[in-house]
């Protein structure tokens, strides 16, 4: 049996391992265009095609191309205003990139409103080139919390478990890849199936469940060094590893004392307390952003619903009554919605509720839809689907008016979660 | 449990018949050998309905067929099927004739409904396989349980055909880890 963890950071694949496709934007988007910026030599990357890919799978934005033009400014001095105007352009997104005798990139860029004649905003930087990529996306996310009022989420990551190959002879792997699916690395390999990857609210490590020991356990892994350690593996199912916000515990599934229940374990006491009782199938805990309850699936009624239970344990209250089959709930960091995996008719759906109304939404069409993880800008929400027999990922906004498909070209790809924001 | 005590004594009293060298009580209660270990060339098979996919007999333990060590269950359910009982009662009487045999139930679910509360629903389905086998004698020392929900599929497809061939429990060996 083998088993490989890697380091983030290191030399991971480079190429691109998932695909993205827009499939559904917003009317009404707002004309943007990115014109590639100045550069004074060759640089690892293409910062502006990284913001303008960005920009554009928002679905709020409309990015139009400037390929056509003659004119590249890349200072809001050289901008020809009514040359722009003229193109139907609102907003212009302009940059230029320095090469240091360090080697070392100082970029700058600026917000331009085409309309107005004016900069709406500039920033410099100074990087490394291996933190270019990831700028393009903090470049993202200003110009997008800029012209929409909401933050972005670009700058950050997304976890998932590919399955390649046959049953019988599947390997599996946890993969951390940019929320575009871009710089897919590799941080375990194993023979034996993963399940259940959480991001712990600092983004250093992730806790997943491994089978590579032929039972289910909880390992939390350091995502830049690799380190792992057990942290249950009990007699029966070890499941369902949810951070607590304040990143000291983790809420759990056991059954080590009977039937499935909702446990809380302490990372730093190393202390267990069972917070669920009871013969029904009790998983799938979600912290409340206050760290003060916790959701959870429970069969107890019947069928899968969701339950919300203080995190000191009491007595669990019901808060799903649409349909017979409510369940794996991600809560978004505002605490104002909880996204859930719904049964309709024989479909399975992502449905959305607002946590004070308890009025639900179906967002997605079905009819495979599971593990809904929320992007921590709360406006999107990541979660895995089949499409043509082959698992993938889509993202879709909150009010499911905009969509994309992450899809890999030889595997199945399943179980995302959305990092919270990169320090 | 009166079905399983009938089928229990209709074999003993085959073995009986066919003469096997024997060494059990006739009329047993459900907790007993029904005879010594097949000796070579010598195998008892039991009375019952059907009996593996094939419609052969079902033999079980670690030499037999997948067929003769799988349990199939409805949509949504843990209960024990009676056209799974001579699956069951087969691997019983293996693990009881071989109480040095560790097996290990294996539970799965189809994979419609979330990850991890299908790992609950493939151990609910692993323990009603054991349950069962401790009424036919089996010792509960012999046998664990793990569940792999939907994670381990034994069938790629997304109809009810492959979804009825997935929601099973497999009776692994050591031999067949």
């Amino acid at each position: 049996m083998m088993l490989v963890g890697l380091v983030l950071g290191a030399s991971g694949v480079r190429a691109q391992d998932l695909t993205i496709e827009i499939t559904k934007g917003v009317e009404g988007a707002l004309p943007v265009a990115v014109v590639p910026f100045g550069v004074d030599g060759p640089i690892p990357q293409d910062l502006s095609a990284i913001v303008s890919a960005d920009l554009q799978r928002s679905g709020r934005i409309d990015v139009v191309s400037s390929e056509s033009y003659h004119d590249r400014p890349t200072d809001v001095s050289q901008v020809n205003f009514p040359e722009w105007r003229s193109r139907q352009v609102d907003n212009l997104v302009v940059g230029q990139v320095r090469t240091e005798a360090d080697g070392r990139f100082t970029v700058q860029f600026q917000l331009v409103d085409v309309l107005q004649g004016t900069q709406t905003m500039g920033y410099t930087f100074n990087v490394g080139g291996d933190e270019l990529r990831r700028l393009a996306h903090r470049i993202s996310d200003l110009v997008y919390e800029r012209l929409t009022g909401e933050r972005g989420a670009f700058d950050t990551r997304i976890a998932y478990i590919k399955a390649t190959g046959q049953p019988g002879s599947t390997s599996y792997t946890l993969v951390v890849a940019d929320s575009d699916g871009d710089e897919p690395q590799v941080i375990l390999r194993s023979t034996e199936p993963l399940m259940s990857p959480a991001w712990s609210p600092d983004g250093n490590r992730l806790a997943y469940v491994s089978f590579e020991n032929r039972k289910p356990e909880i390992i939390v892994q350091d995502v830049f060094t690799g380190e792992r350690s057990t942290v249950a593996s009990y007699p029966g199912i070890n499941g369902a590893p949810a951070w607590s916000p304040d990143g000291r515990k983790l809420a759990l599934t056991l059954s080590k004392d009977g039937s499935p229940s909702i446990y809380v374990h302490d990372l730093g006491t190393g202390s267990l307390t069972r917070l669920t009782h009871g013969n029904a199938i009790d998983t799938e805990p979600a912290w409340w952003p206050d760290g003060r309850s916790i959701v959870f699936t429970s069969d107890r009624g019947g069928s899968p619903q969701l339950y919300r239970i203080d995190s000191n344990g009491g007595q669990p209250a019901r808060q799903t009554f649409d349909g017979n089959y409510n369940a794996r709930a991600s809560i978004s960091p505002d605490g104002e919605y909880v996204a859930m995996v719904h049964r309709s008719g024989n479909k399975f759906t992502i449905s959305v509720m607002n946590a004070h109304t308890r009025e639900a939404r179906i967002i997605t069409e079905g009819s495979l839809d599971e593990s809904p993880s929320f992007a921590p800008n709360g406006r999107m929400i990541i979660y895995a689907t089949s499409r043509g027999g082959r698992g993938v990922l889509k993202a879709v906004s909150v009010d499911g008016r905009v969509e994309q498909s992450l899809v890999s070209r030889d595997s199945d790809v399943r179980d995302p979660a959305w990092s919270p924001y990169m320090r | 449990m009166t079905k399983l005590l009938k089928l229990l004594s209709v074999t003993v009293l085959v073995a009986a018949l066919a003469g096997c060298a024997s060494t059990g009580e006739v009329g047993g209660s459900s907790d007993e050998t029904t005879g010594a270990a097949p000796g070579a060339g010598a195998s008892s098979y039991p009375y019952g309905r059907g009996g593996g996919v094939s419609g052969q007999a079902v033999t079980g333990g670690p030499e037999a067929s997948v067929a003769d060590r799988v349990v199939y269950f409805d949509f949504d359910s843990a209960e024990i099927r009676s056209d799974s009982l001579t699956v069951i009662e087969a691997n019983a009487r293996y693990l009881v004739a071989n109480p040095a045999s560790i097996a290990v139930l294996e539970g799965h679910s189809d994979e419609r409904g979330t990850r991890e509360y299908n790992i609950g629903l493939g151990e609910r389905r692993a323990q009603a396989v054991q349950r069962a086998m401790v009424a036919y004698g089996v010792s509960p020392q012999q046998m664990r349980t793990v569940s792999y929900g939907e994670e381990r599929p034994a069938v790629a497809g997304q109809d009810e055909s492959s979804y009825e061939q997935n929601r099973r429990v497999e009776i692994a060996y050591s031999g067949n880890l």
